[in-house]
């Protein structure tokens, strides 16, 4: 019951239609959950969405959760995507006030350190796009946030596994999402 | 051939078998209720209100194991299903709600009688679907039934927009057996990544010999027989394996039924009012096996010390249902009979005189202490179970009478006892004892109810007469609302905050003006003879009981605590 509770990401294969997202965050709520992060895209099949949901919970209600959203009908599959077999990324766009040829070159600079790149240039801002970890958006910010950060938007994070496995594949761990949709 | 939405429910009801519709009518569901008079095969009925005939279909659904139907109308019609909905999903009963709603082109315009009906049940149905165009309905009501009734079985809703109910579309009759062909099913099914037949998930093999091996090695095991045992009609495999491996068998609320109250090997009840032998033995146990049980708050009070001495083993179809409440040592999924059965297979006949000699040391009932009271609740149900069939269904409400009726009879098969005890759903009883009835013309289906539940949705003898369905309901009538009593005068010093029910209706003149004779009784002699009447006369009938208002519920644990820390014995 001491485990510690931490962010976790699932990948979650939907039907893409209607209704099917405030299901899915409805049992969140639910269940006394917050999504700290949230990205929803349809995959290769146009019928068929993925979602990649962050929550911070412990490895036992992280089950349970992934077990409730297996039980949904339009739930294909669910994976707890853990953080050593997994990449994450998320896209940034990070708008910073920059009203003075040195502050412009100094957050040129730090955004070719960081290898993000430079999307949009007025006379008083610039516009950058960082794809990454949370570490390193993070990491951005607090070096620019003296200049003034006029906003940022993120995409959420989304997450694959590394290698050949796949969130519909054989190599889930036992009974992860295969609960039996006991249909007839 | 081409027919109009309507027509279509109609013929997908007719490949689903279904002849029992409890429903309502109104301005919006208009057009399927004009082509349900050209299905003479169906046989609706008409409620007084709509949670009545949600009542009546969850009703017909546990007492029969098929599917029940229901109809309403948009907006009201169908938010006074809310309840009824949410009785059924707590306790995983089959029904399919049929509404209808407002035109596609008036949807999302605060239309007369528009509500968001999926967008409200969703969290209390299993599934849930709107239909806006003839052609997708075929498909999703075949889709619905199969899903109402599979797996662990719940309820499902299906709102059709006016224009889909009125408009033509292209329809082929297709057996159920080959619904799973095609369409929306076809592809539910071809999501089961590594399922290539279509059958349930078969149990895993690992996970039966893992659970052979614990009961083998346990010296002092015991059983829960809960719901999943009755909606899984798993009652033969359970006897042979409660008798195989020679343990105690508790029974749940919703499990009753599912193991004959009077095999020597039942400690009854279990919980918060279960028996003494029942939570001692659970107490007492090296190992726990729950078959198709939750563990809700009500069995498992304190899920930190529930069982703590044992190992437990839960046997459920739903994997989301492991270590939700009571954290297990090992579980098996799959269908409850079937699991039983590939148990029963691998075990051999085992001897646990000692610890069911130490188990049956406690009382398996409650004995009530003589009482110098006119008509106490016990007098009452004995007569009954001396009285009716054996096999009589009995329908109840929620509160004291409830339990009472749960400790006290001895069920015999799976649906005898239709009771709401997930939701506790107050005004549950008589909807569904009407179902029950319909759905088993055969036995005698008794509503046992309480005064404050009955005032809820008596008025659904409306039904009882019009159709003249011979339910015979038995008020326990203490005129306060006994259970919620009970506690204040335990728990909360004897303070009566708005329990008290000293009014009308009278009713045995509330009967009479239903046109169901009724009788008021004050002393077992005039109930029984009361009951003999109604047992003859065929007909509805009402007995309203005079009990003392401070009659309790013995034993009973308080809510949170130790299961063995008995508030009341």
């Amino acid at each position: 019951m001491a485990e510690e509770a931490r962010r976790h990401s699932l990948s979650v294969l939907v039907d893409n239609e209607s209704g099917v997202l405030s299901q899915v965050s409805r049992m969140f709520s639910r269940k006394g959950y917050n999504i700290e992060s949230l990205a929803v895209g349809t995959t290769d099949d146009p019928t068929v969405s993925r979602m990649t949901i962050e929550v911070v919970a412990d490895d036992r209600h992280i089950e349970l959760l992934s077990n409730q959203l297996s039980k949904l009908i339009f739930v294909h599959s669910v994976k707890i995507l853990s953080p050593e077999k997994s990449i994450r990324r998320e896209l940034v766009l990070l708008k910073v006030r920059a009203d003075r040829p040195e502050v412009c070159d100094r957050v040129i600079q730090i955004a070719n350190i960081f290898r993000a790149s430079i999307i949009d240039v007025s006379q008083t801002s610039l516009t950058l796009a960082i794809i990454g970890e949370e570490s390193k958006t993070d990491a951005i910010v607090e070096l620019v946030k003296d200049f003034g950060v006029l906003e940022l938007v993120r995409t959420g994070m989304v997450a694959i596994e590394r290698g050949m496995n796949t969130i519909t594949e054989a190599t889930k761990e036992k009974g992860e999402f295969d609960y039996g949709k006991n249909v007839l | 051939m081409l027919l109009t939405g309507s027509q279509i429910l109609f013929e997908c009801l007719r490949e689903q078998e279904v002849d029992t519709i409890f429903g309502y009518p109104g301005g919006t569901i208009l057009n399927i209720y004009d082509a349900m008079i050209d299905y003479p095969e169906i046989t609706h009925y008409l409620t007084s209100h709509e949670q009545g005939a949600a009542h009546a279909a969850d009703g017909y659904a546990r007492s029969t194991g098929k599917v029940g139907v229901c109809f309403a109308t948009s907006g009201p019609g169908c938010a006074n299903l809310v309840t009824g909905i949410a009785t059924a999903y707590m306790d995983s009963s089959p029904v399919v709600f049929i509404t209808a709603n407002v035109a596609e082109n008036l949807l999302g315009k605060d239309t007369f009688q528009e509500v968001d009906i999926t967008g409200i049940t969703m969290p209390i149905t299993k599934w849930n679907y709107m239909v806006r165009s003839a052609d997708e309905l075929a498909d999703v009501v075949r889709e619905a039934f199969a899903i109402a009734r599979s797996g662990r079985p719940g309820p499902v809703m299906i709102d059709i927009t006016k224009n889909a109910t009125a408009e033509k579309a292209e329809f082929e009759t297709l057996p159920r057996e080959l619904h799973h062909t095609q369409g929306r099913l076809k592809r539910l099914l071809e999501r089961r990544a590594n399922e290539s037949d279509l059958k349930p998930a078969e149990p895993v093999m690992e996970d039966i010999e893992t659970a052979v091996r614990m009961i083998k090695e346990a010296k002092r095991p015991m059983i829960i027989c809960g719901g999943g045992v009755v909606r899984g009609r798993a009652d033969k495999e359970f006897k042979e394996f409660a008798e195989l491996v020679d343990a105690p068998v508790a029974i749940t609320l919703m499990g009753a039924g599912g193991f004959r109250g009077r095999n020597p090997l039942t400690t009854g009840m279990i919980g918060m009012h279960g028996s003494q032998a029942s939570n001692h033995a659970v107490d007492g146990c090296d190992l726990l096996i729950a078959v198709g049980c939750r563990f809700s708050d009500r069995v498992a009070l304190n899920p930190a010390t529930f069982a703590a001495q044992a190992k437990i083993i839960q046997i459920d179809i739903d994997r989301s249902e492991i270590n939700k409440n009571v954290i297990v040592d090992h579980h098996v999924i799959g269908d409850a009979g079937q699991v039983l059965a590939l148990l029963v297979e691998r075990l051999e006949q085992m001897d646990h005189a000692d610890w069911k000699e130490e188990v049956f040391k406690y009382p398996t009932e409650t004995e009530y202490p003589e009482s110098d009271k006119a008509l106490t609740p016990s007098q009452i149900t004995e007569s009954i179970a001396r009285i009716c069939p054996q096999d009589t269904m009995v329908a109840t409400d929620v509160g004291q009478h409830q339990m009472w009726v749960a400790q006290h009879f001895h069920y015999d098969y799976p649906g005898q006892l239709i009771t709401s005890g997930g939701f506790g759903t107050m005004g549950f009883g008589l909807g569904a004892a009407i179902g029950a009835k319909v759905g088993n013309p055969d036995k005698t289906v008794v509503h046992i109810t309480g005064d404050g539940c009955f005032r809820m949705n008596g008025n659904e003898l409306a039904v009882v007469q019009a159709y003249d369905i011979p339910v015979i309901t038995i008020i326990f009538n203490n005129s306060v609302l006994g259970m919620v009593r009970q506690w204040q005068t335990l728990i909360y010093h004897e303070r009566y905050s708005q329990t008290t029910l000293d009014r009308s209706p009278d009713f045995v003149k509330y009967a009479e003006a239903f046109g169901l004779k009724g009788r008021r009784c004050t002393n077992q002699a005039e109930f029984e003879e009361a009951l003999h009447e109604a047992l003859e006369c065929g007909h509805g009938y009402v007995i309203d009981c005079a009990i003392d208002t401070d009659e309790k519920v013995r034993p009973m644990v308080a809510g949170g605590n130790d299961i063995t820390s008995f508030l009341l014995c």
